[in-house]
């Protein structure tokens, strides 16, 4: 149906394109504008009815006129998928950047996605080892979640996001991952970091990159994300990989998100992101998960810079409540010289009480990881006080906690780049060696039986 | 074009407008070529603007909009337990069977299986007189629940045939002597509440099995309780514990516009749980409704009706049913979303100005109710509140607070240290213990009260203790002082958190509960006693017997056991009393 051109258009607000006097045109329509020069232009339908059509144009309005052919092609924004495009380098439009030939479709995919029927979902519960004691630990991940890195500028979050690809890992198999990876508006500097870092250990050939850069068209990011899931969900669906999607960074996507919604004057709702910012992330971060009768699963990373280091702003805050935990970086923790420097505190993992215990990890593991929390938790509080009151005010109990929390950072959450430890012996007999720096009496949170089995110096074997 | 179809002229997002075609308000429609369900929300002028409750990529204008005559509705009758519906009580499972594991759209599906045969067993006889609401028969539906079978609202009359057997739930099979013919299915739409013959005041406590609340904010059967807190502070694992444990007959949960997983979650481990009160698997006596946060926000705006219709006819039967909305915030946003597509004028944060009109109308269809067939009946509601930042001074939180008895405060803090259930005991609140107390008293123990009014008051003077021990440290405090804050130390650490993820502490009988916090203050009495004979408090804080006795909890057989652990505590505190 790809047939006339309209030169209707009477307004042109920021992105979007308003025209008139069309045959009826379909809701989310892919829309195509010629400019006088040639140039052409993507877009999509927002709004349509008789009397007009709202067009947000993908590489922003520059240069569009009364003149502007725009022409609607019939069908909703597709991409090209097939296995083939493991190994490549597409656009944030999904167009080869690698110099490689057009992707052969061994089917057109629609972006949006359709939600998976929670009744058809399966519980994500194999732990996934990521060799970082912080989060193998404290927030562990499990193949089919949403794990979002919330970080903020100058903090290394995409050297964690990488060691995550590099290392992880379901312990006692060795199904790869095939890494998906989607760049929003970031620069060209961290992208080649992330390009050389993939190069360097050979993960390139099982990547797929879909890149928008910080001066690549800014509407277009609101579909680069989209198509990077719409090939993960066809290759984890389809072909049973498992897949890991890295996007970063989502803090541009919202950007653009809130340019649309200010061109088309809505009623905007907090610090003036638009009011359906929930479930429009909803609809990205939901396509994670595994579902019955498929062997494949998605597992996302997303990255996003907390405006302000502020963990309140629209845009951690709605991920958050969207996503199955999210782990915090800490600028503190950076500046003490910290690698990697996450906060455990605020982190979380939702799913960690499926993926860990018995047969999956250890049997300690959880209780090992509440009592890691409270100590450390209890240890930084008082780091205050003896600001206020010095030491000497301190009973044999908070004195050791005191202590232990400098140890804990020292020794438990830093580690080095490459360094990849195993769940028991390098991660939880690591906290153990630390807790007996504690009292027992005070370690409230273990149970007697791992503490008969597992403390170094009062278990009974 | 006649009035019973007309066309679509705009298409907005889930908002369309249709002309040339004049339904009522809140009638369903069908919309497009390929008839997707929804729903009349505004007259004006000549167009009809329609929220749809499926996806509306690729519908165009001109397409044909067509009136069903119906308003929402829900089918109500045996069928409806242990089923997982959308908002739109489509069963999730016939639309996996149907479209597979992601869902598409322009399928319909009925709430209940209209051929399924159930064995109906007539309570009522010929000639019998009864109403609108009375109970004519039931059906075994599980295991555990008695689907008891009632004359819709408004119909009454002599019975003048009735009959038991296996029937489907359209069959009649109750006559009237004025012709009415009574199924086991009746319909209701599900923005209207339905009737009962009065009000009454809650005076039984809804027995959730976690201590902080069971103890210290109780909820009563009937009553509304709110839970607000910022993402991660345990909204949804309470409610979950709720739905698990607590001593409703019928539980109907309410996945709002939140994650897919969760009811995943709910949806593998309820089977497998043991309702502690029946023996029997809790699926049983549970309906969910999942509109995840993915799936179409109208079809979430409407989800929270469906579950209350349901829930109200069960409590209609004569049951306690529970219900848990997660999130009524997601609800919230999506009245905002078709709110702002209607272009309508708005309030605070861009909501609408009738948002807290329509959470008083929610949770006022909470309550303790005679039914109209006589029996007593009970819908607790309990929502889950999402505010941004997990500041409460935003329009949902306020507008629910303004109305519920009960308000759980979560608190990010509480949650970073891990101590669960990170409900705030300083800020947290219920209006009902006043109301229950003779309950407690009656069956629990005469003291009841007065032992919870002791443990809040230890929390109470621990916050104001902290106060100073920020300033000068814990050392500084007089030895009596310092006894407060190891007491008040115990109730934290022992009474008050509860994993919810551990096989045994996940659940407290209340007597249990009563017995742990007699305990406590055993401790704080024994330690006095001791300390003025000359012991030192840290002698007393580490007998060991008192380890025992807080570890104990994680133990099976703990209610037996727990008063010989604390003969042990109390006399090795006695003993260190000699010992000086
Ligand atoms: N009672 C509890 N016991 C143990 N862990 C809990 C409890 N409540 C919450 N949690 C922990 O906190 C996490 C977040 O809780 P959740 O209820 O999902 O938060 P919210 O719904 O408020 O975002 C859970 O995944 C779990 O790890
Ligand atoms: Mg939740």
């Amino acid at each position: 149906m790809s047939g006339k051109e309209y030169r209707t258009i009477t307004d042109v607000k920021g992105p979007l394109v308003f025209l008139e006097k069309t045959e009826p045109v379909a809701y989310n329509e892919i829309v195509q504008l010629r400019l006088s020069d040639g140039t052409m232009k993507n877009g999509q339908v927002l709004d349509t009815s008789d009397d007009q059509v709202i067009v947000q144009v993908f590489e922003g309005t520059e240069s569009v006129d009364r003149q502007t052919g725009v022409k609607f092609l019939g069908d909703v924004f597709r991409l090209p998928v097939s296995k083939g495009l493991i190994g490549r380098i597409l656009d944030g439009a999904g167009k080869p950047r690698d110099g490689g030939p057009e992707i052969v479709a061994e089917e057109m995919a629609d972006i949006i996605g359709a939600a998976i029927n929670p009744y058809s979902r399966e519980s994500p519960e194999q732990f996934i080892q990521t060799g970082i004691s912080a989060i193998d630990a404290c927030t562990s991940l499990v193949r089919g979640q949403k794990l979002p890195i919330f970080s903020a500028s100058g903090l290394p979050h995409n050297d964690i996001a990488l060691q995550i690809a590099r290392q992880a890992k379901l312990v006692g198999s060795d199904d790869d991952f095939v890494v998906v990876f989607c760049a929003m508006g970031i620069t060209a500097e961290e992208y080649n970091f992330f390009v050389h870092d993939l190069e360097r250990t050979g993960a390139m050939e099982n990547a797929v990159l879909f890149v928008n850069l910080a001066d690549d068209p800014a509407v277009e990011r609101l579909i680069t994300p989209r198509l990077a899931l719409t090939a993960a969900e066809y290759l984890a669906f389809e072909h049973d990989y498992h897949v890991l999607v890295i996007y970063t960074d989502m803090t541009n996507y919202c950007e653009s998100l809130r340019q649309i919604g200010a061109a088309r004057e809505e009623v905007p709702g907090r610090r003036g992101y638009p009011g359906y910012m929930y479930t429009d992330l909803a609809m990205m971060y939901e396509r994670a998960g595994m579902v019955k009768g498929k062997k494949g699963s998605i597992t996302q990373f997303p990255i996003l810079t907390m405006p302000g280091d502020d963990i309140t702003h629209p845009i951690p805050d709605l991920s958050g409540y969207i996503t199955e935990g999210q782990i915090v970086i800490s600028r503190e923790l950076h500046q003490k010289g910290i690698y990697p420097p996450i906060n455990v505190l605020p982190s979380l993992s939702r799913l960690m009480n499926a993926g860990i215990g018995e047969g999956k990890t250890r049997e300690d593991h959880k209780s090992v990881s509440d009592q890691l929390y409270a100590a450390y938790a209890g240890g930084r509080e008082l780091r205050g006080l003896v600001a206020i009151v010095g030491e000497d005010a301190l009973n044999e109990r908070d004195l050791q906690l005191l202590k232990f929390a400098d140890i804990f950072e020292d020794q438990f959450l830093r580690q080095s780049r490459d360094e990849d430890r195993s769940i028991d012996e390098g991660t939880l007999d690591l906290a153990w060696n630390l807790l007996t720096n504690i009292d027992t009496k005070y370690l409230v949170r273990l149970e007697q039986k791992w503490i008969d089995k597992y403390h170094p110096t009062e278990s009974k074997s | 074009m006649s009035e019973e179809s007309g066309l679509i002229y705009r298409i907005s997002g889930p908002v369309v407008t249709a002309v040339g075609i004049s339904p009522r308000m809140y009638e369903v429609v069908r919309v497009g070529d390929e008839g997707l369900m929804g729903e009349v929300i505004e007259l004006h002028g000549d167009q009809s603007v329609i929220q749809v409750y499926e996806e509306t990529s690729g519908i165009r204008p001109g397409e044909p909009v067509v009136r069903t005559g119906q308003t929402l509705s829900v089918k109500l009758g045996p069928g409806l337990l242990t089923q997982i519906y959308d908002g739109i009580q489509r069963p999730l499972e016939d639309l996996e069977e149907t479209m597979g594991v992601f869902i598409t759209r322009g399928v319909d599906a009925d709430g209940l299986d209209l051929s399924k045969k159930w064995e109906f067993n007539a309570t009522a006889s010929v000639g019998d007189e009864i109403s609108g609401g009375s109970v004519i028969g039931f059906v075994q539906e599980t295991e555990t629940v008695e689907h008891r079978i009632m004359a819709p609202p408004g119909h009454g009359g002599k019975i003048a045939s009735i009959e038991s057997g296996e029937f489907d739930i359209t069959t009649t099979v109750c006559t009237l002597e004025d012709g009415t013919e009574i199924a086991m299915m009746q319909e209701w739409p599900v923005r209207t509440p339905r009737p009962f013959t009065q009000k009454n005041a809650p005076d039984v406590p809804l027995i959730t099995g976690q201590r902080i609340l069971d103890f210290l904010f109780p909820l009563a059967k009937g009553g509304t309780a709110g839970i607000p807190g910022p993402f991660g502070a345990g909204k949804t694992v309470t409610q979950q514990q709720l739905a698990r444990w607590s001593d409703a007959q019928i539980v109907v949960y309410i996945g709002c516009g939140e994650r897919g997983n969760e009811m995943t979650e709910v949806l593998t481990e309820f089977p497998h749980l043991t309702d502690p009160n029946t023996g029997k698997p809790l699926m049983n006596r549970t309906t969910m409704i999942a509109n995840t946060s993915n799936m179409p926000v109208a079809a979430r705006e409407a989800s929270v009706y469906t579950g209350i219709t349901i829930a109200e006819y069960f409590r209609d039967m004569g049951y306690d049913v529970a219900l848990m909305a997660d999130s009524t915030s997601r609800w919230a946003e999506a009245m905002r979303e078709i709110s702002s597509r209607l272009e309508e004028m708005p309030g605070e944060e861009g909501y609408p100005a009738y948002l807290s009109s329509r959470l008083a109308e929610f949770y006022e269809r909470a309550g303790r109710v005679q039914t109209l067939g006589g029996d007593d009946g009970s819908v607790s509601v309990i929502g889950a509140v999402s505010p941004p930042g997990g500041d409460i001074s935003e329009p949902v939180s306020q507008g629910t607070l303004r109305i519920v008895k009960v308000f759980w405060g979560l608190d990010a803090g509480l949650a970073r240290q891990r101590h669960f259930p990170a409900i705030n005991w300083l800020s947290s609140y219920s209006l009902y213990p006043q109301a229950l107390d003779q309950w407690y008293r009656d069956n629990i123990a005469n003291d009841f009260p007065e032992v919870r009014t002791k443990i809040s008051s230890l929390l109470q003077v621990e916050a104001e203790l902290q106060e100073i021990v920020q300033l000068v440290g814990s050392d500084a405090l007089p030895m009596d002082q310092q006894l407060t804050l190891e007491v008040a130390r115990m109730i934290r650490e022992f009474f008050l958190q509860q994993n919810a993820f551990h096989d045994v502490d996940t659940f407290s009988q209340l007597g249990l509960q009563y017995e742990m916090a007699k305990a406590i203050l055993t401790f704080q009495e024994e330690s006095e006693k001791a300390m003025a004979g000359g012991a030192g408090l840290e002698d007393v804080v580490n007998v060991p017997a008192r380890t025992d006795l807080m570890r104990g909890r994680f133990e099976e057989g703990y209610a037996e056991r727990i008063g010989e652990l604390l003969g042990k505590m109390s006399k090795q505190i006695a003993e260190t009393m000699e010992d000086n």
